[in-house]
């Protein structure tokens, strides 16, 4: 996820234990790429969702999002079907290290998701971490990233991390 | 200050005397995995990220599993993918139709993770390799790509939580119960990015293999890893197996913990998840009537040796259900072969059950066996989400062996006793 970038969409609100089941059941894990599984993402708990979905729409929900398998296709298919980044109060562990390795960004601010019903308009600023709801007119500072990861996401993710490091390692070896 | 066990393992990897918990460590790998649904992210990432070489190739595995025997064209087109990469790279373990079986049974029996090691897979039920004394951990394919890379990962020390289970195992009561009733007790997070360590004297008891079970299912209480002591038990299973010398460690007496939480399996009843979450829990009793149209005896959790004998000793001599599809899933091809020396493959099949190949399978609705709108399963798998059988309109309740393979003979859920006396 790129920093600096300041996001505006729609909410879908959703409730707590969200798992990767629902974002994109395992029928469709045999494709890879997020323009084959955006169109199946949360299928099985909201068929409108993915029609209806706008790009930069935002998803926010309680607590343990994507909670469940580790498939790397559930931050695939929110990628996928255009939404922007996901608010929730609490995320699953695993889906929050995927969700950073593949620029999507996530955001946890318990205080927003109260605050936030389906179709409230939302302004996202990454780099400060904040949340303003523009139909409640009401604003929040979510949890900081760890020093650690923001460099992750400054390298532009892992792998981007990884490829500076086999460099490096390359260049001290010759 | 004392450190637990899996801090323990945690500072060894990253070259130091001691770790706290909310460190971010860079840490070795001994060992990094991935299956047919996650590696073929896992190696287009690998190249994206310029590497030629994996680290180590007696370090990374490849484990088709989940849509093995390839269900339709794309996942054989995946297990080709993974094929070439094992064939290119020179991978000393990967493992064919014919050889493979579920990832978390066969890597143990292979010998291929010890007491002490460091573990991460491109699954989130990596986890159970706990039940040796080893760290282990689910990761995205992303993650594993840096592993299959740099043979390192980026980890958070995770607080540990210490359960210990005491009292009288009733009969009929083995991991599966345990590990239903410990998350039904804190919820679907409540270890969330915690270490779980089971502990006390019915732990000491239990068998390995409910101990795989037990470890197996801690990322359903969202823990990062779950995990045991290694002792004498692991010792004597380790035996003929191991391929590498080992350690056991222990947390030490002094050791922090973030809670800590007593159980007594006394009066235990065999415990049922209701659908659709594995922290549903309820004693079999109150689960009320409840018809079944399929019941799958088998996966990560419950596909070894004593489940495979808990289910045959319940089936013996008795029918599956007139209107009950019943399934057996055992984990490896050493668990098959086992169950055709001992006359168990004679029991299912003389019973009117399915006997599989290993495989992930129904387990998370992916072939063989998959539910229609309005079906019901009773599995001795780990997750009973929205859709994970099949249709988001069946269900699924998550039990142990016994109470699956009685629920196949009754047709509805009921305590093993019901059946098998």
């Amino acid at each position: 996820m790129s920093e600096g970038m300041v996001l505006e969409g729609n909410a879908w609100r959703y409730g707590r234990d969200i798992d990767t089941d629902v974002i994109i059941p395992a029928r469709y894990l045999t494709a890879t790429t997020p323009e084959e599984l955006g169109p199946h993402c949360l299928e099985d708990l909201d068929p409108e969702f993915a029609n209806k979905v706008q790009p930069g729409d935002i998803i926010v929900a309680e607590e343990n999002f994507g909670s469940g398998s580790s498939r790397e296709h559930a931050p695939l298919a929110i990628k996928g079907c255009g939404v922007s980044c996901v608010i929730a109060s609490s995320f699953a562990r695993i889906f929050y290290r995927n969700s950073i390795n593949v620029g999507l960004p996530i955001l946890e601010c318990p205080q927003a998701v109260k605050d936030v019903e389906t179709g409230h308009r939302l302004r996202v600023d990454l780099e400060a971490g904040t949340v303003e709801n523009l139909t409640t007119g009401n604003k929040f500072q979510a949890q900081p990233f760890p020093d650690f990861m923001r460099e992750i996401i400054s390298r532009g993710g892992l792998v981007e991390y990884v490829r500076e490091r086999l460099r490096e390692s390359k260049a001290g070896g010759a | 200050m004392g450190q637990t066990l899996t801090e323990k393992i945690l500072a060894a990897h990253a070259g130091r005397e001691e770790v706290h918990p909310g460190e971010l460590l860079n840490v070795k790998v001994d060992l990094a995995l991935a299956n047919d649904v996650t590696a073929p992210l896992a190696i287009e990432a690998f190249r994206s990220m310029g590497a030629e070489r994996v680290f180590h190739p007696g370090k990374v595995v490849l484990v088709p599993d989940h849509f093995t025997p390839a269900r339709d064209i794309a996942a054989a087109r995946n297990c080709a993918l993974l094929r070439e990469f094992a064939r290119e790279q020179g991978l000393e373990f990967y493992y064919e139709v014919g050889r493979v079986g579920i990832e978390h049974v066969l890597l143990p029996e292979q010998g291929l993770v010890l007491p002490g090691d460091l573990v991460v897979g491109a699954d989130s039920h990596t986890c159970t390799y706990g039940a040796l004394g080893a760290f282990s951990t689910g990761v995205g394919s992303t993650d594993l790509a840096m592993a299959m890379a740099l043979g390192e990962v980026w980890l958070r020390v995770p607080e540990s939580m210490l359960f210990e289970y005491v009292g009288e195992l009733p009969r009929w009561i083995g991991g599966k119960d345990l590990i239903l009733h410990t998350i039904g007790r804190i919820g679907v997070d409540g270890a969330r990015y915690r270490a779980m360590e089971f502990t006390g004297p019915v732990v000491d008891a239990l068998s390995m293999d409910s101990r795989f079970t037990m470890a197996n299912m801690a990322v359903e209480a969202g823990a990062k890893n779950g995990i045991f002591r290694a002792d004498e038990k692991t010792r004597a299973w380790l035996e003929g197996r191991a391929r590498r010398s080992f350690q056991f460690l222990e947390s030490d007496p002094d050791a922090r913990y973030a809670e800590k939480i007593t159980v007594d399996v006394s009066k235990l009843e065999p415990q049922v998840a209701l659908p659709h979450l594995p922290s549903n829990v309820r004693p079999v009793s109150e689960v009320g009537t409840v018809e079944v149209d399929q019941v799958v005896i088998g996966s990560c959790t419950n596909g070894r040796l004593e489940d495979m004998e808990i289910a045959a000793s319940v089936l013996r001599g008795r029918k599956v259900h007139p209107r009950v599809r019943a399934m057996v899933f055992p984990g490896s091809q050493a668990v098959l072969l086992e169950m055709v020396r001992r006359g168990w493959m004679e029991v299912f099949l003389e019973a009117g059950a399915a006997v599989s190949t290993p495989t992930c399978g129904p387990c998370l609705g992916g072939h063989m066996g998959v539910l229609a709108e309005g079906e019901r399963a009773v599995a001795t798998t780990n997750r009973n989400f929205v859709g994970r059988m099949g249709h988001p309109g069946s269900e699924v309740y998550l039990s142990g062996p016994a109470v699956a393979a009685a629920s196949a003979v009754a047709g509805r859920i009921v305590h093993p006793e019901e059946v098998a006396g």
